[in-house]
């Protein structure tokens, strides 16, 4: 079985990530319940011409698989796997309110045809000319690591040698409402640095795209070794811990091998309880990190997580403004990444220095 | 990677029959489903024909014993039936004997009910519980709920009408690579008056029964259905001493490249899903018996399609079908309902006819199977092509 290496990384968010040696140095802080990605200069990547047809989604999506490609020096690859929790939600929120509002009358294609989930992995393998494997992921806070399982295997296998891999969702104008409704959404603006002193409902919601090629052939310029990935649809907050265990013992590993814990606290004080068990608990004496305060929610926002673990590997470094505690690790070799959104859809991944 | 995927339970439930055994009785006596809708209002009535599942959701609530409160959308309903049957035919009692998947697809999602709700949500509160079934993923966890399927695996695949094809096909990797004993794939998509009109804009439904591989064929008929397999390892068969109705054999994904939602003409992507998985299954063309095709009855696929067997099959192109002349095109479901009917071919020794042809196309000279035919089965090829330049292919197979 072969290892499997991040290579390359691209990131489109609230942050100016899209600048390549900006690794979270200038940070931008909000004051918000909801944040719209950091515009790249999309003409870079883009004809403008096709530009002006794409929703954001489609377009961060582009722009950041372009970044994760140039970064790997590649102009092709083997297969293409794309998460997202929502789809293209510009694109059903124009579609449908255009059905509802002219009685199925006057209507256009395109926003059909871009609102179907599959979209942003079909235009870039149009882009690309890919033929290879194309898959998309729909499945909330695990939309980008069922990617992530999916990339492994074919990459341990040799079915693939380089896999582009990314998470994307947009922000729908209609979707927001509803789920301001509903408490999806907190109701009063927080300040990023104090999302997690928030205690209150929902989340601050934004969007983004995080892109990387996997490969399993090592570079100098690897990012990491990702190591192992799991999913869980459901986890009750009793099992946390033991599951996290029994995780890194699958990876012959233990707590105290563990240099860095990210996760992806919300400050949705419905929820944040599930990563609370384990910062008060078995990883009390680890080197503890958040980045949902930098990133904003969404269901792929574990893609920036992702995105951030990778950079440190490589780096060596941690960020003051993501540190959850400070224990002054000083190496970073093995960094355990824990996700979940509303209790649901628990992921654990474990990235390594290589 | 040389580990056999056994297919030890079936699940359907679609416009011709609420469970397996209907399904076939339907096949067989040449019984489409396909009508007028009348579940969903829409202008577009009288302009178009569907495959409508007659159950009103409220029956599929008392069918699944599930409390008013529920938030399921249609979707939800129709998978968690098709689901729950493909568990008892497999016998599992107890789901978490073995470490047991869902891979689950669809392409609606719970819009039936953001449709509806659209705008009523904003100023009335009765229905905002759907709010959270909207995204695609929840039907899959409300399937894996209904089946009992606790802290494991569970994932949604949207990759239009290709995504069930491709739940199989990542079910069967899970099974082979080890990372599963068991996992329940397939996919669930209602009607919606969202997926009509997308449709009804690309001018490519039929407003009469649809006629798949005809020269005169006018498009495609919208259906709804679920459908689910229980995939199963060498390892849960041969413990639990398992029937095993048929192996997933092989499976070959690619992507045309082409257009956002037409297909090349030369039907690229489609010839490189079924070289691949004849590939991955050590299969020649020649050891295909008979391919349940994509078939939608579109201008553009049928014709797509019909090349690309021609250039993967040259002279010797066996017996092929489209069922969607009973079904419909079930989007999401698509593939896992053609699964099952290939199983069921495979089971029976039998292939099903390919309904409403009338008139030879032009392009090519191959005709499909126009009658109910027995013959000796010992695999099946079944093909599913979606919007994203998706090209997703399945063999299915008597022996491991």
């Amino acid at each position: 079985m072969k290892s499997v290496y991040i290579n390359s990384v691209g990131s489109i968010s609230v942050q100016k990530t899209y600048e390549s040696n900006n690794f979270l140095e200038e940070i931008v802080e909000y004051n918000d319940t909801v944040i719209p990605a950091q515009d790249p200069n999309y003409k870079d990547y883009i004809p403008p011409a096709a530009a002006r047809r794409m929703a954001k989604g489609i377009k961060m999506g582009i722009v950041a698989s372009k970044m994760a490609l140039q970064d790997a020096s590649l102009e092709q690859v083997d297969a293409i796997i794309t998460g997202t929790g929502m789809g293209c939600l510009r694109d059903s929120e124009k579609f449908l309110s255009n059905i509802l509002d002219n009685d199925e009358q006057y209507l256009t294609p395109t926003p059909f045809i871009q609102s179907t989930h599959n979209t942003v992995g079909g235009q870039i393998a149009l882009e690309l000319q890919c033929k290879g494997y194309n898959f998309t992921y729909v499945h909330g806070s695990n939309s980008f690591e069922s990617c992530l399982i999916d990339a492994k295997l074919q990459l341990e296998q040799n079915e693939a040698q380089n896999i582009l891999v990314g998470g994307v969702d947009e922000i729908g104008e209609h979707t927001v409402k509803l789920l301001k409704l509903v408490g999806q959404i907190k109701t009063e603006p927080v300040n990023s640095s104090e999302l997690l002193l928030s205690n209150t409902k929902g989340v601050v919601f934004s969007e983004g795209a995080n892109f990387f090629v996997f490969s399993n052939q090592q570079q100098a310029s690897s990012y990491a070794e990702i190591v192992g990935v799991d999913i869980f649809n459901t986890l009750p907050i009793e099992s946390v811990s033991n599951t996290a265990e029994s995780f890194l013992k699958d990876h012959n590993l233990s707590v105290n091998d563990v240099d860095l814990v990210i996760l992806g606290n919300n400050g949705d004080v419905r929820f944040d309880d599930f990563y609370n068990t384990l910062t008060s608990g078995i990883f009390k004496e680890t080197q503890q990190a958040y980045y949902k305060h930098l990133s904003g929610e969404f269901h792929t926002a574990s893609s920036f997580g992702f995105w951030l673990a990778a950079n440190i590997l490589k780096a060596q470094s941690l960020p003051k403004v993501v540190k959850l505690n400070d224990k002054n690790t000083s190496q970073f070799k093995n960094i355990l990444l824990y996700n979940q959104f509303c209790g649901e859809n628990h992921s654990f991944t474990l990235l390594r220095k290589c | 990677m040389s580990r056999g995927v056994a297919i030890t339970g079936m699940g359907i439930i679609s416009a011709i029959g609420n469970n397996v055994a209907e399904n076939y009785q339907a096949l067989i006596s040449e019984t489409k489903g396909i009508s007028r809708i009348s579940k969903i209002k829409t202008t577009h009535q009288n302009d178009i024909m569907v495959g409508e599942i007659a159950y009103t959701n409220q029956e599929l609530e008392t069918l699944l014993g599930l409390t008013p409160d529920n938030n399921y959308s249609r979707t939800a309903f129709l998978g968690a039936i098709a689901a729950k049957e493909a568990i008892n035919d497999a016998n599992i009692s107890d789901i978490n004997k073995y470490k047991t998947g869902l891979v689950s697809a669809t392409s609606v999602g719970g819009m039936d009910m953001t449709e509806k709700y659209y705008y009523e949500y904003l100023d009335d509160a009765t229905h905002r519980k759907y709010i959270a079934g909207h995204n695609a993923g929840d039907s899959s966890q409300k399937i894996a709920e209904q089946l009992g399927i606790e802290q494991s695996l569970v994932t949604t695949i949207s990759t239009a009408c290709s995504s069930a094809a491709n739940a199989i096909m990542l079910g069967a990797r899970l099974i082979k690579s080890g990372q599963l004993d068991r996992v329940v794939v397939g996919g669930s998509d209602c009607l919606s008056k969202f997926t009509i009109n997308g449709f009804k804009t690309l001018m490519i439904l039929s407003d009469t029964y649809n006629t798949p591989f005809d020269d005169n064929r006018k498009g495609l008929n919208l259906g709804e259905a679920a459908a689910f397999l229980v995939l199963e390892s060498d390892a849960v068969v041969n413990s639990e001493n398992k029937k095993v109705l048929a192996y997933v054999k092989g499976y070959g994904n690619a992507n045309d490249a082409f257009h956002q939602t037409a297909s090349s003409d030369n039907g690229d992507g489609a010839t490189l899903a079924m070289e691949k998985a004849l590939q991955v299954a050590n299969f020649s063309s020649k050891d295909i018996d008979y391919i349940n095709a994509h078939g939608t009855a579109t201008g553009n696929n049928d014709l797509s399609e019909g090349r690309a067997i021609i250039r993967v099959f040259g002279e010797n192109v066996p017996d092929f079908s489209s069922t969607k002349a009973y079904t419909g095109h079930t989007l999401a479901a698509a593939g896992a309902v053609e699964a099952v009917y290939s199983v069921l071919a495979l089971q029976n020794n039998v292939i099903f006819p390919n309904l409403n042809f009338k008139t030879q196309m032009q392009e090519f000279s191959i005709t499909p199977q126009l009658t109910f035919k027995e013959k000796p089965l010992q695999t099946v090829m079944s093909n599913s092509f979606g919007f994203g330049g998706n090209c997703s292919t399945v063999i299915f197979s008597k022996e491991a």
